[in-house]
């Protein structure tokens, strides 16, 4: 998958797991997804840290490392492209 | 001239004690009853150590007398529940006296719990996933708050009020409060009020999921806290009026003599940083008491080892207090994070403080959120005149509030 | 005390009811389900996001209340619910078997906490007043009336918002079919919240009068209460609102009360149109307050000009009797 199509993919994770009233194209990948961007708030983080975990196999052990990992969907695409375990094949 | 209203009787069940006179000895002695889950089956038993009342159900079955499925929860604040009334001398030949000088006492029971018969149902719950029709319904009978209550109210033989309150960590703070009420307002003469949790894999998870858990010890209002380590048990009290107190004749130590109850009004589970709604409740407790900040000896802080209750919490003191702070020190280090049952327990720890002029140091504090020399309690340190202790109680949901005990 | 304004959403359709009336149809088959309005008006939709039904029900029957009184900071917020967020917390419960207690997400497990209702309403409103939330089975509504009049009596002058939530969720639904709740009358669920003040107002909908309770009553208490309770009335009693099912374990209970009452009184079962749930006496005691309000009640053949007083009453299966009489303003 490439970078574009992971950015798209996630705007797509982040409404489901977050059941967001918004469409994909609503998010813009380099805006702030917290406070005045998109409202999400601490729990959402949280849930964003799973969401790595389960679809990404990324596992964040301290939850203050969240708003830097999840400014904006372009900084989390750019946090899984750098810490992804290359699948095999 | 607002009504007295008495502690006449104490019950404490927690990891550090299955009796009140052995929480008092741990709470002396400096003893944390956490350590790695035994009984608790968990995925997570040897990751999260957690504060356990050292016995299997089977073993508090016997303690209680009773037989069949219960809820832990039901037995712990049944057990909690008996020995508080057997303190005010209301238990006698294993049962609850209704008449005192021939006087028909009205006896409410006032209990809270969050997780009530969660034990039993996240037994039921795999089975009947699978298949609705699987599992015996005996193991949900006591999964609302409820009916948790009911079943410690049959045990005590109390029909003439029952009620369960419901707000999360604040829960027994409130369960009090309300006696307290119902006593001035003259509606009932004696109210056992408290709260009961058991550890579940429910709340274990849960707690997890919020990433607040401590994998170690917890190190609660210390600068390098880690988290909360979670706990159960069961803390009652028996209130009385005035009128009760003169007719059963106890010389009663300590009395209720404030009380707030407010809402933080921030986010559903962290609280303000400046601790708005723990403020309110403590200067409401205060205001009710009509005492002034300078004139609390001692608080026993919600103080949990999370970052976010340990930073607002101390704000919140700030407030009131200004830099004249009180001693304080926080039990969770102790008998870890008791959810409904805290306020009950620690209301019963502030009255061992009043009435031995004692206070009971954190645990394994190393450097304290407020470092001001001799405010955060490190060891047993005995006191003169201490006249007035705060008790804070905070929950999910904003709920905060205050208890001010005094010396009678 | 009295009643400034009431809203309720229940399986009836009924939320909108000052503007559209009522059409008295009992619901059908052996789950009922509330009838919900567009919450999009009513609560903002970032907000509303993580709110399982329970919730939104909850919530939007508060602000409707508050907004008919017009009060936007009650100085308390209390609470009735029997059995709390029972979606989250099957949801929970649900990914915690079959995740193997890995790889849990915290929303439903936060928002599964008895309190929810209640702290969601104040956090809408940054209200930072007295919040209690009740949960003592068939009486948690009337615990949470018992609560607010009490408040009121230390508070005088006080606007208190007093209200109830329960829910029905499909594995409750499973659960207490097996229990044999809903042989003789169908599962249902609702919301219904109260602003409540010591003093009447041109908005004044009705007074409630008197709450109480009983546990498991013999014959002799449940004869005791009634007749205090009548003769404590500021005058007769012209309407029974029964919690009487259609078939019912009680019903020599529900009959002994008519008979104190008297044998002509007109008798309304509120349970065919919301379903049978422990706070389903909220749901009766808005209706009660809507005829009231009217000055006429007028359903199941029964014509009741100008009614002064309606008593509900409740005997769960639970054990819990519940008894609420509201007078006309």
């Amino acid at each position: 998958m490439n970078r574009e199509q992971l950015v798209e993919e996630l705007k797509q994770q982040i409404i489901e797991q977050l059941n967001l009233q918004v469409q994909p194209a609503d998010i813009v990948a380099s805006d702030p997804l917290f406070n005045e961007g998109l409202g999400l708030d601490s729990i959402d983080a949280l849930e964003l840290i799973v969401l790595m975990q389960q679809k990404y196999r990324i596992k964040l052990a301290n939850a203050e490392d969240g708003p830097k990992i999840f400014q904006s969907v372009d900084t989390m695409a750019d946090f899984i492209l750098a810490n992804q375990t290359p699948q095999a094949g | 001239m607002q009504q007295a209203v008495y502690i006449a009787g104490r019950g404490a069940i927690s990891a550090i004690g299955k009796t009140r006179e052995e929480n008092l000895e741990a709470l002396r002695k400096g003893e944390t009853g956490i350590g790695s889950i035994r009984y608790l089956t968990t995925a997570h038993a040897s990751l999260f150590p957690a504060g356990e009342v050292k016995a299997d159900n089977e073993e508090l079955r016997e303690i209680a007398g009773w037989s069949g499925t219960n809820s832990r929860s039901s037995l712990l604040g049944f057990i909690a529940a008996r020995e508080a009334l057997e303190e005010a001398g209301l238990w006698e030949e294993n049962r609850l006296q209704h008449t005192v000088s021939g006087k028909r006492l009205r006896i409410g029971l006032i209990s809270s719990t969050t997780v009530a018969g969660m034990d039993l149902t996240e037994n039921f719950f795999p089975g009947f996933l699978e298949n609705r029709k699987a599992g015996k319904l005996r193991m949900v009978r006591q999964h609302e708050g409820g009916a948790t209550t009911e079943r410690i109210a049959q045990g005590l033989g109390i029909r003439d009020y029952v009620n369960t309150i419901s707000t999360a960590c604040s829960s027994s703070a409130n369960a009090i409060m309300l006696g307290a009420r119902l006593l001035k307002a003259g509606e009932l003469d004696v109210v056992i009020a408290g709260g009961t949790d058991a550890l579940s894999k429910f709340t274990l998870n849960g707690f997890n999921t919020l990433m607040i858990l401590d994998q170690q010890l917890c190190q609660p209002f210390d600068q390098n806290r880690r988290g909360l380590n979670l706990g159960e048990g069961a803390g009652f009290l028996v209130l009385v009026s005035e009128k009760t107190a003169e007719l059963l004749g106890g010389n009663y130590r300590v009395k209720v003599t404030g009380y707030a109850n407010a809402n933080d009004a921030h986010h559903q589970t962290a609280s303000s940083p400046d601790g708005t709604g723990s403020w309110l409740a403590m200067k409401g407790a205060l205001g009710m008491a009509g005492i002034t900040p300078e004139q609390v000896g001692y608080i026993n802080l919600h103080g949990t080892g999370t970052q976010n209750n340990d930073s607002s919490e101390s704000s919140a003191i700030e407030r009131v207090f200004g830099n004249r702070y009180p001693a304080m020190s926080t039990t969770k280090g102790y008998t870890g994070h008791t959810l409904a049952a805290c306020g009950g327990l620690e209301a019963i720890y502030s009255s061992f403080s009043l009435e031995q002029q004692v206070l009971f140091p954190c645990l394994r504090l190393q450097q304290p959120v407020i470092e001001l020399p001799g405010v955060v309690v490190t060891e047993l340190r005995s006191v003169n005149g201490l006249q007035h202790v705060l008790s804070n109680s905070f929950g999910f949901g904003g709920n905060c509030s205050s208890l001010l005990f005094s010396l009678a | 005390m009295y009643i400034n304004g009431a809203s309720a959403i229940s399986p009836l359709p009924v939320f909108d009811a000052l503007s559209s009336g009522i059409d008295f149809i009992p619901g059908e088959g052996k789950r009922l389900t509330a009838s919900e309005p567009a919450y999009n008006n009513l609560i903002d939709p970032r907000l509303s996001r993580r709110m399982s039904r329970v919730i939104r029900m909850g919530v939007a029957t508060a602000m409707d209340a508050l907004r008919q009184a017009g009060v936007s900071n009650p100085d308390a917020i209390i609470t009735g619910t029997a059995y709390g967020c029972l979606e989250d917390t099957g949801i929970f419960l649900k990914r915690l078997v079959e995740n193997g207690e890995e790889m849990l997400t915290p929303t439903a497990f936060i928002q599964s906490t008895h309190n929810t209702v209640g702290a969601q309403v104040a956090l809408l409103l940054k209200c930072h007043s007295y919040n209690n939330t009740y949960v003592q089975r068939a009486q948690s509504f009337e615990r949470s009336l018992q609560d607010a009049r009490l408040w009121i009596t230390e508070n005088p002058g006080a606007a208190v918002l007093v209200g109830a939530a329960d829910e029905l969720t499909d594995f409750s639904y499973a659960l207490l079919e097996r229990f044999g709740l809903f042989r003789h009358q169908s599962g249902g669920e609702g919301a219904a919240y109260f602003l409540v003040t010591d003093n009447p107002s041109e908005k004044s909908w009705a007074r409630i009068e008197q709450v109480s309770t009983l546990f498991e009553p013999g014959l002799e208490e449940l004869h005791d209460l009634t007749t205090a309770l009548l003769g404590g009335a500021s005058g007769p009693v012209d309407l029974l609102l029964s919690g009487e099912e259609e078939t019912d374990y009680n019903a020599y209970q529900y009959a002994e009360l008519s008979t104190l009452l008297s044998s002509e009184m007109p008798v309304i079962r509120y349970k065919k149109y919301c379903g049978t749930y422990p706070t389903a006496t909220a749901f009766a005691s808005w209706l009660a307050a809507w005829w009231l309000k009217a000055g006429k009640v007028e359903v199941d053949g029964i014509q009741l000009p100008n009614p002064r007083r309606i008593l509900i009453y409740q005997a769960d299966p639970s054990g819990y009797h519940s008894f609420i009489l509201l007078a006309a303003c």
